[in-house]
C-alpha cells in the first residue's frame, strides 16, 4: 500500500465512522421527538372511542363539586391534522345536552361549536384560545388535545425512575401561538411509551399545574387509556380529578358524527 | 416601714460595693450576655404583608380570608398610566397598554392580568360567537378604531371607572398575585419587577406618567418605611441623647456610660425579638426610640445624684455606692410601671403592638439591670472630674420658689386645674377615628404619592361580597341574577361607589350577543338553564388567566360582588357598610344575605376593636400600676391618690387632641398604656419623696413638699425633656401611627408634668391636712 492509499483508507474510515455517528447521538431535540412519537404511535389505529367521564373540581377551601359528561374521539390519522372530538355535557341539570364539537388544529385555533339545548341553537366560537380553564376546571382545552404530537417540538431532557417504572423525561414547547404555557416536561415510560406526568409552565416559565396519570388499563390488547388523572395548580392551590369509566373502542364513529348538524340530535 | 427601707438600702449598697470590686467580671459578663443576645437580631426580618396589623382571632380577617380561598387571593399590583394627551386611546399610549399588559404577566407570582387592551370583548356575527382582545396591534390602529375601543370601553361597566376613566384619559393595568407565602423576599421580588417594567415601558413610551399602587406595594412599603425609620430615627436618637446627656451631665465618663447602657438595652430588645421571630413592622421597629428614650432616664437619675455627691466631697466608691442607693427604688417602681404599662399592649388586637410592647419590655428591664451593674462598674473605671461649687445651686432655689408658690396658691391651683381638666375631657368626644392605610406613610414613600395620584382617577378602596345562592348552580337562577343586578343598580346611587364588578353585568351582554347583538336582550336571561349555558359558553373562551373562576364560586353557589370605592374615611365606610347591609336586609330574601369583607372593612372595625381591648388592657395596667404605687409607698391612701395624676393627663391629652387634631387613627388605644407607664415614674419620684420627708423626717405637710420639689423638682423636669425630645424624634417618622403615637406621648408627658408640680402638691395639701385635722383634735402648727 502507498502511503497515499493509506491515507484514503483512513480518510474513507472517518468518514463512514462520521456517518455512522449521529445514529447514536441524536441531538436531544430528535430525541425528544423520537420519545413523544414512540408514544404517540403506540396508540395508532384505535379509530375511535367512547367514554363517561367525571371530573371533580376541588377549590382552595376544599369545596368541591362534579360535573359529568361523555367523551367521543374519532381519530383522524393524518398527523398534520388534529382529532375529532366530542364532549355531551350529563350534569349539572342546568347544562345537560349540551353539547361542544371540536375539529382540532394543530397550529391554528381549533374550530368549535357548542350546542345550547336552551336557545335550542348551535353556536361557534370563535377565539384563539384554548387556555382558559374548560367548565371552571384547572384543565385547559388545549390541556385534552396535548397528545397531537406536531403541536409541540420537543428537547430529551434524562431518563429516570417513575413510581415501578423508568421514565424518559422530555421537555416540549407549544407551537401554538396563544397558548397558555411556555413549556411542558413529560414522563414517558419506556415500557409501555405512555405519558405519567406532566408539568406545566406558565408565561413566566414557573411551575403552573402538574398531572399525574393512574390508573392506566389496557384495550384490545393494544391501546392503552389513564382513567384517572388528576390536574393540580401549584399556584393557586385549586386541583380537578378526571375519572373516566370504561372506554368503548370501535363503536363505529364516522365524520358524519362530528358534523356541527348532529349536535342537537344527540339526546 | 423603716426595716423595709433599711433593707433594701443595706442590699442595694453592698451589691453596688461588689460589682465595683468587681467590676472587670461584672463589665465581661454585661458584654458576653448582651453580644450572646444580641445574636438574635440577625433573625429580625421585615414583615411585608398588611395582614400582620390582624390577630388571627380577628374575625374580619378569617371572613377576608375565607373569601380568598373560595375566590382567588386578593393581592394586586395596580399601574395608572396618564398620559400627557387629553385621551388615552392614542397608538402610542394604547400600545405602551398592550406591551405592559403582556410583560405585566411575568411578574413573579402574577396569575392575573386585566387591562383594557386584554379584555375579552363579546360580540356576536350570526350564530358565531366571537371572543377577543378588546385591542390586538395598538400601533397600528386607524382612528376610527381607535375611536370605536375608546367607546366600547366607556360603555362597558366591567371597565368604566375600574380600568379607563369615563373621560377616557387615564387608563390603569391590574395585576392579581398570589404569593406561595415561603419567604419574605417574595412581595419585594414582584415588586421590584413592578418597578423594573414600569421604568422600561416609561422610557419607551415617553410622555405617559405610570403611578405604581395597589396591596403589593402597600405590603412592600411597610418594610420600606421601616428602612427610612431605621435609617433616620435611630442615629438622630443616639445623636440627641449623645447632646442632651452632654448638656445634662457635662462629663465625658457619663455621656459614654449612658451611650453604652441605652445601646446594650436596645441591642438585648431587638435580639429577644429576634429569638422569638417577630416580623419587624414600622410599629415595632420604633421600639428602639422608645427604649433609647426610656433608657437612658434610669442613668441619668443615678447619675445626677452621683454628681452632688462627688461634689459634696464622697470618695467616687462611696459616692457610686450612694447614688445607687438613693436610686435604686425610685428606678426600679419607675421600670417596672413602665414595663407593666408596655406589657398591657399585648391587650391590643393587632400583633405590631404586642411586639412594641414586649420589645420595650425587655429592653427597659434590660436598661434597668445595665443601670444598675453596668453605670457602677464603668464609673468606677472612668475618670470622673467635678468642680466643686460653694453654696446652692440654682435649680435648687428655682425648685424651692416653685414649692412656694404652689403651697401659697394650692386652692386656686386646685380648682383652676380641675377646670382645665374639664374642660378639656369634654372635647374628648369630638374626636373622630379614621385609618386610611394610604395615609399611613408619608410624602417621603413613593406609595403614598403615586397612591394620591391614582387615587384621583380610581377607587382603591373595594369591599367585596360573596353572594350566596339557594343551591349549587343556583348563580344562574333568574332570581339569583335579578337581585345582584338590582344591588349592583343600588351600589352605583352610592356616592363613594366609584365601580362596581359583578357578574350580573356580564349576563345580560352574552345575553345580548346570543341574539344577535340585540340591545332589547341587554338583560337577565329568563330561565336557569339558558344563564348556566351561557357561562358555560362564556368560559370556553376564555384565555388562561382571566376565566370566572375569581368571580364564581366551584359548584356555582355564590358569586362574588366588589364595589369599590373612592377615597373614603372610616367613618364614611361605616355609613356604608351599614346602609348596604339594611338595603339587603329589606330587598333580598333571605339566603342571599352577605357580609362584606376586604382589608378595608378590617381597617373600618379594628379601631373599633382595638379601643374596646386596650380599655381592658389599660384598666389592667391602671390597676396594677395603682398596686404597685400602694406597696412601694407602703401607703394605700397615697396610692390610690396617685391615680389622680396618673391617669387625668391621659384624659387631657385625649380631649387636646380632639380639639387640635380631630382625627385619629386605631393606634391612639394603644397610647394610652404607653403613657400610663411613663407618666407615672414622675409621680412616683415626687411621692417616694414626699414619704421619705413625711416618714424619716417627720416633716410637716408643707416642708415636706419642699423637700419633693428641691429633691427630685429638677430630674422631673430633666427627665421630661428628655422624653419630650425622644419622643420628638419618633415623630419625624415616615409612618403616620409612630408619629401620632409620639405626639400623643408627648403630649400626656407634658401634662403629668403639669399636674404633678402643680396639681398633685395642692391635692396633698388638701388630703393631708384633713387627716391631720380629723386625726389630731388640734391642729398641727404650719411651719413658716
Amino acid at each position: 500500500m502507498t502511503q497515499l492509499q493509506i491515507f484514503g483508507a483512513t480518510v474513507l474510515s472517518v468518514v463512514s465512522l462520521l456517518g455512522a455517528l449521529p445514529a447514536f447521538s441524536q441531538t436531544p431535540e430528535e430525541k425528544g421527538f423520537d420519545v413523544a412519537a414512540r408514544s404517540d404511535r403506540s396508540d395508532r389505529g384505535f379509530g375511535d372511542s367512547e367514554a363517561e367521564m367525571t371530573m371533580v373540581l376541588r377549590n382552595a377551601a376544599g369545596q368541591e363539586s362534579s360535573r359529568s359528561m361523555y367523551f367521543s374521539t374519532l381519530e383522524i390519522p393524518d398527523e398534520s391534522v388534529g382529532d375529532k372530538s366530542l364532549v355531551l355535557f350529563s350534569t349539572p341539570k342546568d347544562i345537560e345536552g349540551t353539547a361542544l364539537l371540536s375539529h382540532a388544529k394543530i397550529l391554528d385555533p381549533d374550530d368549535q361549536w357548542l350546542y345550547l339545548p336552551a336557545l335550542k341553537r348551535v353556536k361557534r366560537i370563535s377565539s384563539k384560545n384554548k387556555s382558559g380553564p374548560f367548565v371552571g376546571s384547572e384543565f385547559a382545552f388545549e390541556d385534552f388535545t396535548a397528545s397531537e404530537l406536531n403541536k409541540f417540538s420537543y428537547k430529551y431532557l434524562r431518563e429516570e425512575p417513575c413510581g415501578d417504572l423508568q421514565c424518559d423525561v422530555v421537555e416540549r414547547y407549544p407551537r401554538y401561538e396563544n397558548s397558555g404555557y411556555t413549556k411542558q416536561i413529560s414522563w414517558v415510560d419506556t415500557t409501555e411509551y405512555q405519558i405519567r406526568k406532566i408539568e406545566f409552565y406558565d408565561r413566566r416559565d414557573s411551575l403552573l399545574k402538574e398531572l399525574v396519570f393512574e390508573d392506566y388499563r389496557k384495550y384490545d390488547d393494544k391501546f392503552w387509556r389513564a382513567h384517572r388523572l388528576s390536574m393540580k395548580n401549584l399556584q393557586t392551590n385549586k386541583s380537578t380529578d378526571l375519572v373516566y369509566g370504561e372506554y368503548k373502542f370501535g363503536v363505529g364513529l364516522t365524520d358524519n358524527d362530528f358534523v356541527k348538524g348532529r349536535l342537537s340530535r344527540l339526546r | 416601714m423603716d426595716r423595709y427601707f433599711e433593707a433594701i438600702d443595706r442590699f442595694s449598697t453592698q451589691m453596688t460595693r461588689a460589682i465595683i470590686q468587681y467590676r472587670w467580671l461584672v463589665l465581661i459578663a454585661v458584654v458576653v450576655m448582651t453580644m450572646g443576645i444580641g445574636t438574635g437580631m440577625s433573625r429580625l426580618e421585615f414583615a411585608s404583608n398588611y395582614r400582620t396589623f390582624f390577630s388571627d382571632e380577628n374575625p374580619e380577617l378569617a371572613a377576608f380570608e375565607n373569601l380568598q380561598a373560595t375566590y382567588t387571593k386578593n393581592d394586586n399590583i395596580l399601574f395608572v398610566l396618564e398620559p400627557a394627551e387629553e385621551t388615552a386611546f392614542t397608538n402610542n399610549t394604547l400600545a405602551a397598554v398592550e406591551a405592559l399588559t403582556a410583560e405585566a404577566w411575568k411578574i413573579p407570582y402574577a396569575i392575573r392580568v386585566d387591562s383594557i387592551s386584554n379584555f375579552q370583548y363579546t360580540k356576536a356575527i350570526e350564530d358565531d360567537l366571537i371572543v377577543e382582545d378588546l385591542i390586538i396591534d395598538a400601533k397600528d390602529l386607524t382612528r376610527e378604531e381607535l375611536q370605536s375601543r375608546r367607546e366600547i370601553s366607556l360603555a362597558e361597566p366591567l371597565l368604566a371607572n375600574q380600568l379607563v376613566t369615563p373621560t377616557g384619559t387615564v387608563t390603569a393595568i391590574n395585576v392579581v398575585l398570589q404569593y406561595p407565602e415561603k419567604s419574605l423576599s417574595e412581595v419585594p421580588d414582584a415588586v421590584n419587577a413592578a418597578r423594573l417594567l414600569r421604568d422600561r415601558i416609561s422610557s419607551e413610551f415617553p410622555g405617559i406618567d405610570i403611578s405604581l399602587t395597589g396591596v403589593s406595594m402597600l405590603n412592600n412599603s411597610f418594610s420600606e418605611v421601616g428602612m427610612i425609620d431605621a435609617g433616620t430615627l435611630t442615629p438622630l436618637m443616639f445623636l440627641v441623647i449623645l447632646v442632651m446627656t452632654w448638656l445634662i451631665l457635662r462629663s465625658l465618663a457619663g455621656t459614654i456610660s449612658v451611650l453604652l447602657v441605652i445601646l446594650f438595652s436596645s441591642i438585648v430588645g431587638m435580639g429577644i425579638a429576634g429569638f422569638f421571630a417577630i416580623k419587624l413592622t414600622p410599629i415595632s421597629m420604633s421600639a428602639t426610640t422608645v427604649i433609647l428614650t426610656l433608657a437612658v432616664a434610669d442613668s441619668i437619675h443615678i447619675l445626677i445624684s452621683l454628681r452632688s455627691l462627688l461634689r459634696e466631697g464622697l470618695s467616687k466608691v462611696d459616692a457610686i455606692a450612694e447614688a445607687v442607693r438613693l436610686n435604686f427604688m425610685p428606678v426600679t417602681i419607675t421600670s417596672v410601671t413602665t414595663v407593666v404599662g408596655f406589657l398591657a399592649l399585648n391587650f391590643s388586637d393587632s400583633p405590631p403592638f404586642w411586639h412594641l410592647g414586649n420589645i420595650t419590655a425587655t429592653g427597659i428591664a434590660a436598661a434597668w439591670l445595665f443601670s444598675l451593674t453596668l453605670l457602677p462598674a464603668l464609673m468606677s473605671l472612668l475618670p470622673v472630674r467635678v468642680k466643686k461649687i460653694h453654696g446652692r445651686e440654682w435649680s435648687h432655689i428655682a425648685m424651692t420658689r416653685l414649692a412656694d408658690l404652689v403651697i401659697a396658691n394650692y386652692r386656686k391651683l386646685l380648682v383652676g386645674i380641675c377646670l382645665v381638666v374639664v374642660a378639656f375631657i369634654a372635647c374628648i368626644p369630638m374626636m373622630t377615628f379614621n385609618d386610611q392605610w394610604v395615609e399611613y406613610f408619608d410624602e417621603r414613600v413613593e406609595f403614598r404619592t403615586d397612591s394620591d395620584k391614582a387615587l384621583k382617577h380610581f377607587g382603591m378602596y373595594p369591599i367585596e361580597y360573596s353572594v350566596p345562592a339557594l343551591n349549587p348552580g343556583g348563580v344562574s337562577e333568574p332570581e339569583y341574577l335579578e337581585n345582584l343586578e338590582k344591588f349592583v343598580d343600588y351600589l352605583r346611587t352610592r356616592p363613594e361607589v366609584i365601580h362596581v364588578y359583578s357578574i350580573s353585568d356580564i349576563m345580560k351582554r352574552l345575553n345580548k350577543n346570543m341574539h344577535g347583538d340585540d340591545q332589547a336582550f341587554y338583560h337577565i336571561p329568563k330561565n336557569r338553564e339558558l344563564s348556566a349555558q351561557y357561562l358555560l359558553l362564556y368560559e370556553l373562551s376564555l384565555p388562561y388567566g382571566l376565566d370566572l373562576n375569581d368571580r364564581i364560586n366551584v359548584d356555582k353557589s355564590a358569586t362574588r360582588v366588589t364595589a369599590m370605592l373612592r377615597k373614603v374615611t372610616t367613618a364614611e365606610t361605616k355609613t356604608f357598610l351599614t346602609d348596604t347591609k339594611q338595603w339587603m336586609a329589606e330587598s333580598w330574601p333571605e339566603y342571599m344575605q352577605a357580609q362584606p369583607t376586604s382589608a378595608q372593612v378590617m381597617f373600618t372595625y379594628i379601631t373599633d376593636r382595638n379601643i374596646h381591648n386596650m380599655i381592658s388592657g389599660t384598666l389592667v395596667a391602671i390597676v396594677a400600676i395603682a398596686l404597685i404605687m400602694i406597696l412601694a409607698l407602703r401607703s394605700v391612701r397615697l396610692g390610690l391618690l396617685s391615680m389622680i395624676p396618673n391617669g387625668l393627663p391621659l384624659l387631657m391629652t385625649f380631649g387636646a387632641w380632639a380639639v387640635l387634631i380631630g382625627e385619629v387613627g386605631f393606634s391612639v388605644a394603644t397610647v394610652a398604656s404607653i403613657s400610663l407607664g411613663i407618666i407615672v415614674d414622675d409621680t412616683v419620684h415626687f411621692l417616694s419623696k414626699f414619704v421619705r420627708a413625711r416618714n424619716e423626717n417627720g416633716f410637716s405637710v408643707e416642708d415636706s413638699i419642699r423637700y419633693a420639689f428641691r429633691n427630685v423638682g429638677m430630674a422631673i423636669l430633666v427627665n421630661t425633656i428628655i422624653l419630650i425630645v425622644g419622643f420628638l424624634v419618633l415623630t419625624t417618622s415616615a409612618f403616620k401611627m409612630n408619629v401620632d403615637m409620639g405626639l400623643m406621648t408627648i403630649l400626656s408627658i407634658l401634662f403629668a408634668l403639669v399636674l404633678d408640680f402643680l396639681f398633685l402638691p395642692a391635692l396633698l395639701l388638701v388630703m393631708e391636712k384633713k387627716r391631720v385635722i380629723t386625726e389630731d383634735v388640734q391642729p398641727v402648727a404650719e411651719p413658716s
